[in-house]
């Protein structure tokens, strides 16, 4: 398992950040500015044709970087499973996947929607699951849990 | 972006079919794009269901959000509790005693043929056979007895725990399971006689919804989705979990990617299913039910509140209840093949009684998003047929 | 000068009955009541509207979430609602009496419970099935109504996560004595 995780880091170079490595589980950090060249190198040469879940994740209004978007890729032919952390702050904007993944549509609306994470280049950047008017992103850390205007 | 008419020229009529309709399968919203009777575009609109699961699992603990997971797909509990489980499982390094990997499966894959049994009834009833829905329904009302015997309440369960299951099978489960899977064949066949060569199913499914293999993969396709378009990827099979890899059973696939594949894929998983829940009542080991390590267990009800109480057991269940248990810090990512589609939970730990994040990989949404690929080109009436094939339930869609 | 006058309490007027004797002997207490609520033809074509209201009891299809499971298994062979009367479902509100609200509320789905509700003709009655119709369940979060009544007026509430099949029929059949003593010229 762990040679063809060896030779991605050698091909990404210095595009990876850090590597962590947990229940079994490969993780890469990415930086921002090598994608999407970097998601595209994945498919195309490492055969990750599968996009298993793409999602946010705040860590917290004090930490540097403050959003994560987490690309879990699988390779359906030999079975290697990866999961890519691409880290950004408040402001800064992810490149699309959804020329290199189709099912990344859905999955950017909602990351956009729970978060206000923008990816540039997405054909339809609106809200999924909410109001298109509703205020504020839920899944952000210092939003609580039952809205700004709860009625008992 | 562009409307439809402006980037053809062609003006075409929209039409919405609203989140209250009898064959959207619960508050799911399209609006189409029609020319005359033909669709041209179909974007399905949803959200009318998101209760904020995400958010409230990150109020809870670890025990506690069960119950939220449950409701996610109403249609197989308890079964999606089973990746909940295997994921924190995973994080906490923790291993779960045979025989409840055996009664998980056991559960996972009636759930399976639960789920299934009301997808045909629902599907069907929509296209027009009014009577499979009855039908299906009379042998979903025994799987119901079977999980109210064992965990108590017929929907919702919350019977997998972290570590094993809640409670142990009750005594007359397993001959009233056996004799539910003696008459299952016939029914099945039943349902077959009605469908299968009848010459309207076949003409208001066959080539209805075609799913290509290249886009199923690039769509993110998972289930009985991929498998009918001729993938053959089963999380089953690929990472067997729990005790899979010990049963033997077979992956139906489709060949057209159109609905009568998937309808046939799905009436073939229902007996591979009964053929694994045979397997595992044969070689059911007896056993503890939950993980005795650490303390993630229910101590003995009769240690905590029967006639041979006992002071640190009761401290063990306030503590486990109230606080809960600490994972260490770390991220997993876990799957299972759910009766929709692959199920994984991505669970972030900062080491508190809380999850951090939890993010759920919905099989039903990833399906969903084919939709405008699937129905581009049927006729307006095709959309039932396609929406029943896709198999949603908008618990899953919407979180 | 000349006029003569018969003083009055010398002409006697002959009384047949006095007033009281009138409501002693003629009238019962029942009779009253009847006659209170507008005479014998009217309760007669009361009885007779609202037995034919609560023996066709038609629901309009809204059930939401998990619950709508439970009430589709009600509707099936096991339990059978159709023998109370409630035989179809319909999908479209102008043909419905009764919207049982079975499931999550949320506030995106919220103007739509209303239009469906303004859309359904008089008489119509709501059942609010299930903990999170009756109160907002175990979703105390952003984007759940804690209530349907909050929306639109509820006659019966049904607790249970998810409430059984029997507790459904209960609320049908209670609806049903609800409507035996409904008058239909105050609800149309």
């Amino acid at each position: 398992m762990a040679d063809w995780l060896d030779e991605v880091k050698s091909r990404l170079g210095e595009a990876v950040l850090d590597e962590v490595e947990f229940r079994g589980e490969n993780t890469l950090v990415l930086d921002r500015g090598s994608l999407p060249h970097s998601l595209e190198v994945l498919k195309e040469e490492f055969g990750f044709n599968s996009l298993v879940d793409l999602c946010g994740l705040d860590t917290g209004e004090d930490q540097d970087p403050r959003f994560y978007v987490v690309y879990h890729l699988r390779n359906l032919d030999t079975k290697a499973q990866l999961r890519v952390k691409v880290g950004l702050n408040e402001g800064e904007k992810v490149p699309s996947a959804c020329e290199v993944w189709a099912g990344a549509n859905w999955m950017e609306r909602e990351a956009y929607d729970m978060f206000g994470i923008e990816f540039e280049g997405h054909p339809d950047l609106t809200r999924l699951y909410l109001a298109d008017d509703f205020p504020g992103h839920p899944l952000r850390k210092d939003y609580p849990t039952e809205g700004y205007d709860f009625e008992e | 972006m562009k409307t439809v008419v402006e980037q053809t020229g062609r003006r075409t009529y929209t039409l919405n079919m609203g989140p209250q309709h009898p064959s959207t399968h619960g508050v799911l919203r399209v609006i189409l794009d029609l020319e005359g009777e033909t669709i041209v575009d179909a974007k399905p609109v949803i959200g009318y269901l998101h209760r904020g699961t995400e958010k409230l699992a990150e109020a809870k603990t670890y025990q506690q959000v069960s119950p939220l997971i449950d409701r996610l797909d109403y249609l197989a509990c308890p079964a999606y509790n089973f990746a909940y489980c295997l994921a924190v499982e995973k994080l906490l390094g923790v291993e779960v005693p045979p025989r409840a990997r055996y009664i998980r499966v056991i559960m996972a894959e009636l759930a399976r043929i639960a789920s299934h049994l009301i997808w045909l009834g629902s599907h069907a009833m929509d296209i027009g056979a009014v009577t499979v829905f009855l039908y299906t329904f009379r042998e979903r009302e025994i799987t119901y007895e079977l999980l109210e015997m064992a965990a108590g309440v017929r929907m919702h369960q919350s019977y997998f725990v972290v570590g094993g299951v809640r409670w142990d099978l009750p005594e007359g489960f397993v001959p009233k399971l056996k004799n539910f899977l003696d008459i299952l064949p016939s029914k099945i066949q039943e349902y077959e006689d009605l469908l299968t060569k009848n010459k309207i199913w076949k003409l208001r499914t066959v080539g209805v919804g075609v799913l290509s293999k290249e886009d199923a993969v690039a769509l993110g396709a998972t289930g009985p989705m991929l498998r009918g378009s001729g993938v053959e990827w089963d999380i089953r099979k690929a990472y067997p979990y729990s005790g899979y890899e010990e049963f033997e059973f077979d992956i139906p696939t489709g060949e057209h990617g159109d609905t009568y594949d998937r309808y046939l894929v799905r009436m073939e998983e229902m007996r591979q299913s009964r053929r694994i829940i045979l397997q595992a009542l044969e070689r059911l080991p007896d056993g503890p039910i939950q993980a005795m390590e650490g303390k993630l267990y229910f101590p003995d009800p009769d240690k905590v509140r029967g006639e041979h109480r006992d002071m640190a057991a009761l401290i063990h269940q306030f503590k486990l209840v109230s606080e809960g248990f600490h994972p260490p810090k770390g991220e997993v990512y876990q799957a299972i093949e759910a009766p929709k589609g692959e199920l994984g939970f991505y669970v972030v730990s900062d080491g508190g009684p809380k999850p951090f994040r939890l993010r759920i990989r919905l099989p039903s949404l990833m399906n969903l998003q084919t939709l405008p690929v699937l129905s581009k080109g049927h006729k307006i009436a095709d959309m039932a047929a396609i929406i029943g094939t896709l198999d949603i339930v908008l618990g899953d869609v919407d979180k | 000068m000349g006029v003569k006058k018969t003083p009055v309490k010398e002409i006697e007027i002959p009384r047949l009955v006095t007033p009281e004797e009138v409501v002693e002997e003629e009238v019962t207490p029942e009779e009253l009541e009847v006659l209170e609520k507008g005479g014998v033809l009217i309760t007669t074509l009361n009885k007779a509207v609202n037995w034919a209201r609560k023996w066709s009891i038609w629901p309009v299809t809204f059930g939401l979430a998990c619950c709508a499971i439970e009430m589709m298994a009600t509707a099936a062979s096991h339990y059978d609602m159709a023998r109370f009367g409630a035989e179809v479902f319909r999908p479209s509100p102008r043909q419905a009496d009764l919207m049982i609200v079975a499931g999550t509320l949320t506030k995106k789905m919220a103007p739509i419970l209303k239009r469906v509700y303004d859309q359904m003709p008089e008489p119509k009655w709501v059942i609010a099935m299930g903990a999170c119709a009756v109160g907002g369940g175990i979703y105390k979060s952003y984007a759940v109504v804690q209530g349907v009544d909050k929306i639109v007026p509820v006659d019966f509430y049904i607790p249970g996560c998810p409430p059984r099949p029997e507790a459904l029929l209960q609320a049908i059949l209670m609806l049903q004595k609800k409507i035996e003593q409904e008058s239909f010229d105050n609800k149309i």
